[in-house]
């Protein structure tokens, strides 16, 4: 583990830290449109920024995450932003650390770096090479803004999480990074929520923090939860679940999850060993503040089952991550 | 392993589509190509040999996918393979006018650069013997309604993986309905934040959990809407 940096330092002291809640939805809310890149609106409506990092901070979270989820030039070409990597992630840093440094207690700024969106060779075209400058470029910004620590998120292949933690390292930054295991108990590319903490083991000093992000519902995040705290007990963990389930209203997206339920989600997750809480798609502020106050005032009690979870969140949406090391099937023969 | 070495050649027609079955499986591409000229030599139709060897070989992937045994990058590898087959098999099928099951426009929607899941689902649909147009990323509404009018495909699939671009498949469908052609089309709708209450609320026909599930929907959905044309004949 690294030694003294802010988001250590401050879950020394308080134990467990309750992060932000959703970027993307809670845009949408203030009236992004759909199909536009947040991160544009670093630049077109910072004001709408800053107001969420602050409902954010004034609804209890100790950590921010920036507006930069898409802000690798792989995802802002498509926006054709490319050429704006450094300008924009510096931008999205400043706006958060500027508001951090205004709160009354200390708040961490977590520079937010998701997945490119490219499949690494040999299933893609992008080199192993060319996603650490990606990445390296993006964190440079984010540096330069002035962030913490390096939070890469929403990742579901092994190289690029180690892409992304080389990148950190790199800028001589701290890193945490969170998979999305949304499909069959793992991530996308097969992997498993207990194998989440070698991935990048031997980069750096090793990620500060690792865990779970968005995925399905906050059910089946807890499950993942259970697996990553019972594969490494000592290993700080991040559970940052979606609020429920995703469903229209008129025209409005709406997720099923209420305040009460997310607090019940932050309780499960503290006696679940999580360390780091928040929420993913469709956390208001309201369900953060309901969240503050279930994480202040619980006091951990037994690790849940799977069927706790169930009973107290609601049914899972994809089966628990299965224990099959490998695909197995009667063959005739196998090549040499 | 010598010992364990397989001579494709040398293997009876079942045998060698077992043997084909489990490239497939295993993403062997060269040994998909050798397999499907040694059948073609052999006097196979194309059409015969797309289904019983690699249509039937994907199924079985993709029903281990569905079943989350395969992930991803094995099927990847796996469709890449079929791909290669296919390759050959694409203008013997067109010179001998095999049947075809259908036709698809499919893209990633508007603010999306997601293109994996669609070009499982693209790849998968070509491989159960459709047609597929792939209109790739990044599509505002105009490019689908235009495709769609240029190609007359049976169905329409989008594809989305953020929340911020999911509701944009209602933009999509409601613009559709406006032009009076949303039930000329089957709309498939995928991608990891949506779910079946989702695809009926932007008003889709069916939302598919995975590719193999698209594959088997689409299939159904077409035998479907041909009763139904048969009926009002």
């Amino acid at each position: 583990m690294p030694a003294s940096n802010p988001l250590a330092d401050l879950l020394a002291e308080k134990g467990v830290l309750l992060a932000d809640g959703a970027t993307g939805t809670n845009l949408f809310a203030m009236g992004l449109e759909s199909g536009e890149a947040p991160e544009l609106w670093l630049d077109s409506a910072p004001e709408k920024i800053t107001r969420l990092h602050q409902d954010f901070i004034d609804a209890g979270s100790d950590i921010i995450l920036t507006n930069s989820f898409g802000g690798t030039r792989n995802r802002l070409k498509l926006h054709k932003a490319e050429d704006r990597v450094f300008a924009l992630n510096k931008k999205a840093a400043e706006i958060a650390r500027a508001v951090a440094d205004k709160a009354p207690r200390k708040v961490i700024v977590a520079g937010s770096v998701g997945p490119t969106g490219d499949l690494l060779v040999p299933l893609g075209a992008m080199t192993y090479e060319s996603a650490v400058d990606s990445f390296s470029e993006q964190i440079e910004g984010l540096k330069a803004g002035g962030i913490d620590v390096v939070w890469i998120e929403t990742m579901s292949a092994r190289d690029e999480i180690r892409a992304a933690a080389e990148a950190a390292v790199k800028h001589g930054l701290p890193y945490v990074y969170t998979g999305s295991f949304d499909t069959a108990g793992k991530t996308m590319m097969g992997v498993h929520p207990r194998d989440i903490h070698k991935i990048a083991a031997d980069i750096g000093d090793g990620p500060l923090a690792v865990g779970a992000n968005c995925g399905v519902g906050a059910s089946d995040i807890l499950s993942s939860l259970l697996d990553m705290t019972e594969a490494d007990p000592d290993a700080i963990v991040v559970v940052k679940g979606n609020c429920g389930i995703p469903e229209f209203r008129g025209t409005e997206i709406h997720y099923s999850g209420t305040p009460p339920l997310m607090a019940d989600y932050a309780r499960l997750a503290v006696d679940a060993g999580a360390r780091i809480i928040g929420g993913c798609c469709g956390t208001s502020c309201d369900h953060l503040r309901a969240m503050r106050e279930a994480v202040d005032s619980h006091i951990k009690a037994q690790r849940p089952t799977v069927e706790t979870i169930v009973e107290r969140i609601g049914p899972m949406r994809n089966a628990v991550a299965g224990n099959a090391p490998a695909p197995t099937r009667e063959r005739r023969g196998r090549r040499g | 392993m010598a010992d364990d070495e397989i001579i494709l050649s040398e293997l009876s027609d079942d045998e060698l589509v077992q043997q084909m079955h489990d490239d497939l499986y295993d993403g062997l591409k060269e040994e998909i190509e050798e397999g499907t000229n040694i059948l073609l030599s052999r006097g196979w139709t194309p059409y015969d040999l797309l289904t019983e060897a690699l249509v039937e070989g994907m199924r079985i992937v993709g029903e281990d996918f569905r079943d989350g045994i395969l992930f991803v990058p094995e099927v990847l590898m796996s469709a890449n393979a079929m791909k290669a087959g296919m390759s050959i098999l694409r203008p013997l099928l067109i010179e001998t006018g095999a049947p075809k099951l259908g036709k698809m426009v499919i893209g990633t929607v508007k603010g999306d650069i997601h293109d994996i899941g669609k070009n499982l689902v693209g790849m998968m649909m070509e491989g159960a013997g459709f047609d597929v147009i792939d209109l790739g990323i990044n599509n505002p509404v105009e490019n689908y309604i235009e495709a769609i009018e240029r190609e007359q495909p049976d169905i329409l699939g989008m594809s989305a993986l953020l929340t911020t671009t999911m509701p944009y498949m209602k933009v999509v469908i409601d613009t559709m309905k406006e032009k009076g052609i949303r039930d000329d089309y089957i709309v498939l709708v995928g991608g990891a934040p949506l779910n079946e209450e989702f695809g009926k609320a932007v008003g889709a026909d069916a939302y598919c959990r995975d590719a193999a599930v698209a594959v088997e929907t689409a299939k159904e959905l077409i035998k479907r809407r041909h009763n139904r044309l048969a009926a009002s004949a």
